[in-house]
């Protein structure tokens, strides 16, 4: 390969990877450049251009009139509790399964993983009755409690696998000295899985803030940010510049996440741990 | 860097690949306990959470599955009357019809797009391929409420779309009730979002599958002679088998699942140009008064799952044995 064509294949390469980037933030770059156009039906910007003044307005207006002060109360509220208590059953759970014997503890397992696939389509029919004889329809413990089972599936897969990876002779040496399991657990095992761990917060968090379908199903007058994004969007389908204010301030806080925990995001992806 | 170690599989195994694979041994075994039964009460308190929302539901629907009921009064037995409409009822057929469809940019062209850039990409180093990964990852990490909102504004009638059509003279093809609103176009113009949605992901995991393909396979594959084309079916996809396995299950299965963006998007409109099985069963239940029957939906596409999950594992893995 001669120098001419090899500078033309890296030009090459760069284009085509510039390219896909572009392409894959267009929409979302558009929306940001939408969202700061006067409003009203026809006055979106059509490609980049820019707004004519930056109606910054439209943010205090989309965050009142789609009343998302209260839908990110409940989307907090829930991923608050949600992320930690998912964390902490896949770990406890997780471990048993990767150090302990225990009759029926692969059938078990699989029984978790097949979690992984039921879609919630499946159970909730049921799931809506159930909740409504609990007397939770419409409050933060019926999203919480949903999430939670839902993420334990995945969890319970992905802290097995992370403790599967320890080297023997950690579990050995602290067996030696006489630690119990428990004490194992907290002390040796959490500190080793660590970066698992963190991978596994950050990627529920993301679970529970992107989830839309429990939030549309189990909320009334209480919903997420997107379930909130959803009716606002219902309701001014043609004010584009609002509806796309309200599209970016629910896009905020998971960008934020995303940003600062990019290496566990990743981590999580390059392993094919998202779900479809 | 990464790709002179070696091919290795990967530290964790995606839950992707987890149905159907065949077990394979573990690397070492689990250390005995200090009681046997110590270990039930490790599993407990996620086991009882799990049934109870995940399993004891399943049963429930599977149960409700058999009735006639309305969510109301009392349902009666319908045996499998529910399952029939799976086979008699257009609306249903379509739904899944669409699905494939959808199948064909969920899926298959992310798939071969991401395979061809990966392929191309990986012959050079690409610096600020990190700044690079965060650009493609986003559309997969903001909730698909947001893109699918912001492509409603692709589609809008003062929206980009129209304003390229209209540039280049093409104003004419511009359906007059907007690109998903027209029985022809909803449903594509759907999957084009779910193809935006997907292909960085693709690339992602493709590109990351490359850098461990040994470069000696590629040396040895040029010293053969071997052109671009050649080393692309003899290097590069079987040793992406792995990562190929994965994006199969996850966009497959993802796909079955869709709804999200037909809620915002198109509501299953114009018609039921754009219905999907999840988006019959949501219907069904909360504005049609059709609760067995949306029970039954529901376990049909989970059992469509399960076995689509099932075959492409399988299928894969004897692929991989060859």
């Amino acid at each position: 390969m001669n120098t001419a064509t090899s500078r033309l294949q890296v030009t090459l390469n760069y284009a085509l990877i510039v390219a896909c980037s572009m392409i894959a933030i267009y929409p979302l770059v558009g929306v940001v450049l939408a969202s700061l156009y006067p409003q009203g039906p026809a006055s979106a910007p059509s490609g980049f251009a820019l707004p004519p003044t930056f109606a910054w307005h439209n943010y205090v207006d989309a965050w009142n009139q789609g009343r998302f002060g209260a839908s990110f109360t409940t989307s907090l509220i829930v991923g608050a509790i949600m992320v930690p208590a998912s964390v902490a059953l896949s770990v406890i759970a997780g471990y048993a399964f990767a150090t302990m014997r225990f009759r029926f503890s692969r059938t078990i397992f699989y029984l978790f993983i097949l979690g992984l696939i039921i879609p919630t389509e499946a159970t909730i029919v049921p799931l809506y009755y159930d909740v409504h004889a609990l007397g939770l329809l419409d409050t933060y413990w019926a999203l919480i409690l949903l999430e939670v089972s839902g993420e334990l599936a995945f969890g319970i897969f992905w802290m097995r696998a992370a403790f599967l990876s320890a080297p023997p002779s950690l579990l050995e040496a602290a067996r030696i000295d006489g630690a119990s399991s428990w004490r194992t657990l907290w002390e040796i095992m959490v500190p080793f899985a660590k970066p698992a761990i963190l991978t596994l917060a950050v990627l529920a968090f993301a679970d529970s803030w992107n989830e839309f379908f429990l939030a549309l199903v189990f909320t009334v007058n209480h919903p997420t940010a997107p379930a909130g994004l959803a009716s606002f969007s219902g309701r001014f389908t043609t004010d584009v510049a609002l509806v796309s204010a309200g599209a970016v301030i629910v896009a905020i806080p998971i960008l934020i996440v995303f940003v600062v925990f990019q290496r566990e995001f990743m981590r999580g992806v390059l392993t094919g741990a998202v779900k479809g | 860097m990464i790709r002179d170690l070696g091919q290795q599989a990967p530290a964790i195994p995606s839950p992707a690949v987890a149905v159907g694979t065949r077990r394979r041994r573990e690397r070492f075994e689990p250390l005995p306990g200090e009681s046997r039964r110590l270990g039930y009460l490790y599993i407990l308190p996620a086991f009882l959470l799990y049934a109870a929302f995940n399993l004891v539901p399943l049963a429930q629907g599977v149960n409700d599955s058999f009735f006639h009921w309305d969510g109301i009064t009392d349902g009666t037995w319908a045996g499998l009357a529910n399952y029939k409409e799976f086979f008699t009822e257009a609306e249903i057929r379509t739904g899944y019809v669409h699905v494939l469809i959808l199948m064909i940019f969920y899926a298959f062209l992310p798939i071969v797009i991401g395979l061809f850039l990966a392929a191309v990409l990986s012959r050079i180093r690409i610096r600020g391929l990190t700044f690079f990964r965060l650009l493609l990852f986003l559309p997969l990490v903001i909730t698909d409420v947001v893109t699918a909102v912001a492509w409603n504004w692709i589609y809008d009638t003062h929206g980009p779309l129209n304003a390229v059509f209209k540039a280049v003279g093409l104003g004419g093809l511009i359906p007059s009730a907007g690109w998903l609103g027209d029985f022809n176009t909803a449903l594509p113009a759907v999957g084009v979002f779910g193809l935006w949605g997907q292909f960085g992901f693709c690339l992602i995991l493709f590109l990351a599958g490359v850098m461990k393909i040994p470069s000696s396979l590629y040396e040895a594959a040029r010293v053969d002679g071997a052109n671009a084309f050649h080393e692309f079916f003899a290097v590069t996809l079987p040793g992406l088998r792995y990562e190929l396995q994965v994006v199969l299950v996850l966009t497959v299965v993802g796909t079955l699942g869709t709804f999200d963006e037909i809620y915002v998007m198109t509501a299953g409109g114009p018609g039921t140009a754009t219905t999907v099985p999840a988006y019959l069963v949501w219907r069904r239940m909360f504005q049609t008064g059709q609760v067995g029957s949306a029970a039954a939906l529901g376990i049909m596409l989970m059992l469509i799952v399960f076995a689509v999950a099932y075959g492409i594992n399988r299928l894969m893995e004897r692929g991989a044995e060859r």
